[in-house]
């Protein structure tokens, strides 16, 4: 029998499901962040998340507002300055996996969190790069989450805020010292990865009772489908159950502040 | 030797026009009093540097403090656009100001560039980003030893910076705690310095919670210290109070309306006295 769930909790449990034991997370706010906790109070309760804000290995109650809230550095390890956490942990090759989401993001996994328009006369004005630009060359490889839609899902981003692999997909090409950059993008829909020549996202994964059209219709590009496509597995009770919890205590304590 | 002054005469001796002014603390610890002060003694055409302008910075923008604005993440925190910010910049009001903006990596490091007194910066950044097409600060350079080719930014040194801390002892000692963010690089990098404090203790070093590695800015490294009590509100300030989520949530409705902004302004800022 199957479970009722949402398509933002196939989402969530499904990107957290990428995260495991061993690895060491830079978690970005929003999405990623709900993934990221949900991995730990799951299957993967050894994974180490740390936070721009200079918390390491940090292990929230409730998610997080904002990336420095109160809860992230009493539940860590240990709080760092801010520039010690680029320099030292993430510049340094302490990170395996930078987890970002975004407003826009582009066939070659460029992410823009600038603004949509023109740099000087935008139409949408976002909050701009923070942590990520160099979360996403610095970290050994990036997972990257958000809501499928063709305002997001554009062939060329306005801007590139974030590398993904350039405008030509050999953005990384040559570079020292740099990640693999990103190597899946998880929706409520599906999961991409890139082509491993081209570097063109390619969706290899369905979640259930979606289909390509469904896909094909959310893309701003004519978007491709690897040739073994698989179906995505459900989210279990339990992940439900844990992130249903989660997302309550969350609001019962934000809403009670 | 840091000089025990009010918040009003701090900023009134350490804030002038035109001055470049760095108010720090990483979503932690955000000296709302101190940019209520500046506020309300009409300061202007500033430079505002700040990693994540918040809504401190929507605020002094929207009440005309700021010419330019130089950071890395200009958004209100889970909630969404600074209105104040954006309607600066997309729409010139209450006047055109200009922004300059960065990654978070770059301005940590600028900072702390500062702080130890070089004139850059150096880092592995901005690869493939789009934003040294925007703001002639960034440049790369060529590593001399590996040929690497690297980042490099100006580093960050205010006229003045402003950070909030849990406590100050007798001698103006400053301890730090919980997120301590830039704040001793912002601290170390200005010509000078206000620190806003929750409370003063004697001496910091007889403190049940002192310890040798504990996160202290001495005393001589400081302009000023005013007491500011709940100073960092609506942020928060650990071991004291929390983080007012709602009120981050409420802003949102508050800054989205010019006039709504304004009479918030004036009944919370310019006619709340000293203790806004």
């Amino acid at each position: 029998m199957s479970l009722e769930y949402t398509s933002a909790e196939m989402m969530s449990v499904t990107a957290a499901r990428a995260l495991k034991n061993g690895m060491t997370c830079f978690v970005g706010i929003g999405l990623p962040s709900e993934a990221a906790n949900l991995a730990r109070l799951t299957h993967a309760p050894e994974v180490v998340l740390i936070y721009e804000s200079g918390t390491l290995q940090t292990k929230p109650d409730v998610l997080p507002l904002s990336i420095g809230d109160g809860e992230l550095c009493e539940t860590a390890l240990t709080t760092v300055s801010v520039p010690e956490m680029f320099r030292y942990w993430l510049q340094g090759g302490k990170v395996s996996v930078g987890f970002l989401g975004t407003a826009q993001i582009d066939r070659f996994a460029n992410l823009n969190t600038t603004l949509i328009g023109d740099y000087r006369e935008p139409k949408v004005r976002l909050p701009g790069g923070g942590g990520a630009p160099e979360i996403a060359t610095n970290a050994g490889e990036v997972f990257i989450t958000l809501k499928h839609s063709k305002r997001a899902f554009v062939k060329d981003v306005d801007f590139i805020t974030t590398l993904g692999f350039g405008r030509d997909g050999k953005g990384r090409d040559g570079v020292p010292n740099i990640g693999k950059g990103p190597t899946r993008v998880i929706t409520d829909l599906c999961v991409m990865k890139p082509d491993p020549e081209t570097k063109e996202l390619v969706v290899v994964s369905l979640h259930p009772n979606v289909t390509r059209e469904d896909v094909i219709e959310a893309t701003g590009w004519e978007i491709r489908f690897a040739e073994s496509l698989e179906t995505t597995p459900e989210p279990s009770a339990h992940e439900l159950e844990i992130l249903r919890e989660l997302k309550a205590r969350t609001e019962r304590k934000h809403a009670g502040e | 030797m840091a000089e025990f002054l009010s918040l009003h005469d701090a900023v009134a001796r350490y804030v002038e026009d035109g001055a470049t002014v760095a108010m720090e603390g990483f979503t932690h610890l955000i000296p709302f009093a101190a940019g209520h002060e500046v506020i309300r003694q009409r300061k202007r055409d500033l430079t505002l540097i700040r990693m994540t302008p918040d809504l401190v910075y929507d605020q002094m923008i929207g009440a005309g403090c700021a010419r330019k604005v130089i950071f890395s993440w200009g958004g209100n925190p889970g909630v969404g656009s600074l209105h104040r910010l954006r309607d600066a910049v997309e729409k010139g009001w209450p006047h055109k100001v200009e922004i300059l903006e960065h990654s978070h990596a770059a301005m940590a490091c600028a900072f702390e560039a500062g702080a130890a007194g070089l004139p850059l910066a150096v880092l592995r950044g901005y690869v493939g980003s789009e934003l040294p097409s925007v703001n002639d600060q960034i440049k790369f350079i060529e590593c001399p030893f590996t040929d690497e080719r690297l980042a490099a930014v100006p580093s960050v040194r205010p006229d003045v910076s402003i950070v909030h801390a849990q406590k100050a002892d007798r001698a103006g000692n400053v301890l730090v705690e919980g997120i301590v963010g830039v704040q001793k690089e912002a601290v170390l990098a200005a010509k000078q310095s206000i620190v806003t404090v929750e409370e003063i203790v004697e001496d910091l070093r007889t403190e049940p919670d002192y310890h040798p590695n504990a996160c202290i800015i001495p005393g001589w490294a400081i302009s000023a210290v005013a007491v500011a009590k709940k100073g960092s509100l609506p942020s928060y300030a650990h071991g004291y109070y929390p983080r007012n989520n709602a009120f981050y949530k409420e802003w949102d409705a508050i800054a989205r309306d010019r006039d709504t902004f304004t009479r918030w302004i004036e009944e919370n800022v310019m006619n709340a006295g000293g203790n806004a």
